[in-house]
């Protein structure tokens, strides 16, 4: 392989695990308070993606405006599942509750199958992001390099509001214990839809660049991609932060890598995920920057 | 002043209260002493609304704030140092105290407040950047009673500060519940170790199997043949304290 497709390679790869790092950080936020898997996750990632079709389509609002306003909506629908969803069934059973996150996930595909139609929609391209740059003999689609540059800005900002705001401190201390953060007169349910807002806000970012990177919507979209981002959050340790954005990025690397490196193996690209997920619950399960917490009574 | 009437709370058909009556009264220290399982620490929370009452009503000054969440209870004022400390371990000391100021929007005021903090657990300054996991027992008791002084309490509740602690921290800890209150704050204290808590209250009531059995002004409640009998007796008192120890 020359120096120039393994760059190419490598910068695929970053793109791809940058989007997965995106969505994976809202599995993780969402499990490390409510010890919940959101299994709707994947699909508020196709909602978000077709949000933004429609508004393109649609309406006569600029691109970058849509990009905007899209995610912004769908972090409201969000936070709306969580309080038809989840909330109704705060303090019953986990398995309660994961039931009910199956079920919003069904729920929200066959919706979207029903509205947004079955068939692929393709996905409008803004003309700035579209084509290749030429980087020392290496060409690099401008969508791989402008990928990763959103997904630090949102990584930063979104680690500025955790570590430095107050909400962020009641997440982090929500996280540990809930009577307790009441005690300190901490609004349960608005740091709660603070977390939905935020986790699928930034799924819905990543579902405008997946479109712009592979870009046929349709209804199921967010399944795979789903369960890989979950997987990505269990590999980096499920409710760390830091943990998921590792996780992501070392899924879409070696995913596109492995590929590249050995092209036999295409047809397994999406059992990648799931063999390293193996391993690495086999050599340290709590994930790789995961550590061993007590249950939450 | 802070009424608590008729106060009943039951879990699962069991009832950890059977209907008791307190007053704390301004600026007084008020304890509330008894035997593991008596139903102290459910008192505490029943005010606070994180146990539902089954029966019963708490004012203050005259407001009822029987159904209100916990999140407005401690907008009225109230305050609860929880049990066993409970800091959030992941965050830091002075994040801590950032979040028992949760419902002050005031900057300075908080700032203001986190130095009377400081001023009263200076190790805690010292501290201010480490995480509150790695402070030893004593210091994270001092944490969570500085957390909880944070929101400026009218009424502050301390559920058993003392538990756990080795004899001269327990020793510290009352002078600072006493320095607290010099400064002008409402207790309600409840503890186990009554001789400690009596000495230091004004008023003590005994509750016994959800009942209040017993009350009385600090001093008499210490020298009631039967608070003696059962609370401070030395035998008994040793006994407890190996039992703390154990925890």
């Amino acid at each position: 392989m020359s120096v120039s497709e393994f760059m190419q390679h490598l910068a695929n790869g970053t793109s791809l695990g940058s989007l997965y790092a995106l969505m994976a950080i809202g599995y993780t936020m969402v499990y490390g308070i409510l010890r919940l898997i959101n299994f709707a996750h994947g699909d508020i990632f196709m909602i978000g993606a077709y949000l933004t079709y429609y508004g393109i389509v649609y309406t006569s609002l600029p691109w970058w405006a849509v990009f905007i306003l899209a995610p912004v909506l769908t972090g409201i629908m969000g936070l709306i599942l969580e309080k038809l969803a989840y909330k109704p069934l705060r303090g019953s059973p986990r398995i309660t509750v994961l039931i009910s996150a199956i079920g919003a996930s069904f729920l929200l595909q066959n919706l979207g199958t029903l509205v947004f139609g079955g068939r692929p929609k393709a996905f409008p391209i803004p003309k700035m992001l579209s084509g290749t740059l030429k980087i020392g003999g290496v060409s690099i689609a401008v969508i791989s390099i402008v990928i990763p540059i959103i997904t630090i800005i949102l990584l930063l900002t979104l680690t500025f509001i955790i570590q430095k705001t107050k909400t962020g401190m009641a997440m982090r201390a929500l996280s540990k214990d809930f009577e307790t953060a009441s005690l300190m007169g901490i609004n349960i349910n608005k740091v709660i839809s603070t977390t939905f807002f935020l986790g699928s806000f930034l799924a819905a970012v990543g579902g405008i660049m997946w479109g712009i990177k592979y870009p046929q919507l349709v209804p199921l979209m967010g399944v795979v991609p789903g369960l890989k981002c979950f997987i990505a959050a269990v590999i980096g340790g499920i409710g760390n932060i830091t943990g998921a954005v590792i996780g992501g990025f070392i899924l879409g690397l070696g995913e596109i890598l492995i590929i590249a490196f050995l092209p036999t193996l295409t047809g397994y690209r999406d059992a990648f995920a799931f063999v390293l997920l193996i391993i690495i619950l086999l050599v340290k399960p709590t994930g790789l920057m995961g550590e061993r917490q007590a249950e939450k009574v | 002043m802070l009424t608590i009437s008729n106060l009943e709370v039951s879990y699962g058909g069991i009832n950890a209260l059977r209907g008791i009556n307190l007053n704390i009264e301004e600026n007084k220290i008020v304890t509330l002493i008894g035997a593991n399982g008596a139903g102290k620490s459910s008192t505490l929370r029943a005010i606070m609304n994180l146990v539902k009452k089954t029966e019963g009503t708490v004012k203050y000054d005259g407001e009822d704030l029987t159904n209100l969440n916990t999140m407005d209870i401690v907008k009225k004022g109230i305050a609860l140092c929880p049990e066993g400390r409970r800091v959030f371990e992941n965050l830091t000391v002075e994040e801590n105290l950032i979040l028992g100021a949760y419902t002050i929007k005031d900057k300075a005021l908080i700032d203001n407040e986190m130095n009377k903090v400081y001023d009263l657990f200076p190790i805690l300054k010292e501290r201010n950047w480490q995480k509150a996991g790695t402070l030893s027992g004593g210091e994270q008791q001092m944490l969570a009673v500085g957390r909880a002084l944070m929101v400026k309490p009218k009424v502050l509740m301390l559920d058993e500060p003392s538990l756990g602690l080795a004899p001269l921290l327990v020793r510290d800890i009352f002078e600072i519940i006493k320095e607290i209150h010099r400064q002008g704050n409402t207790i309600l204290l409840v503890e186990q170790n009554a001789k400690k808590a009596l000495e230091i209250a004004d008023y003590g009531y005994v509750l016994e199997t959800g009942s209040l059995v017993l009350e009385g002004n600090g001093k008499e409640l210490l020298l009631n043949d039967k608070v003696k009998e059962a609370y401070l007796g030395e035998a008994k008192t040793v006994d407890s304290e190996q039992k703390k120890g154990e925890n």
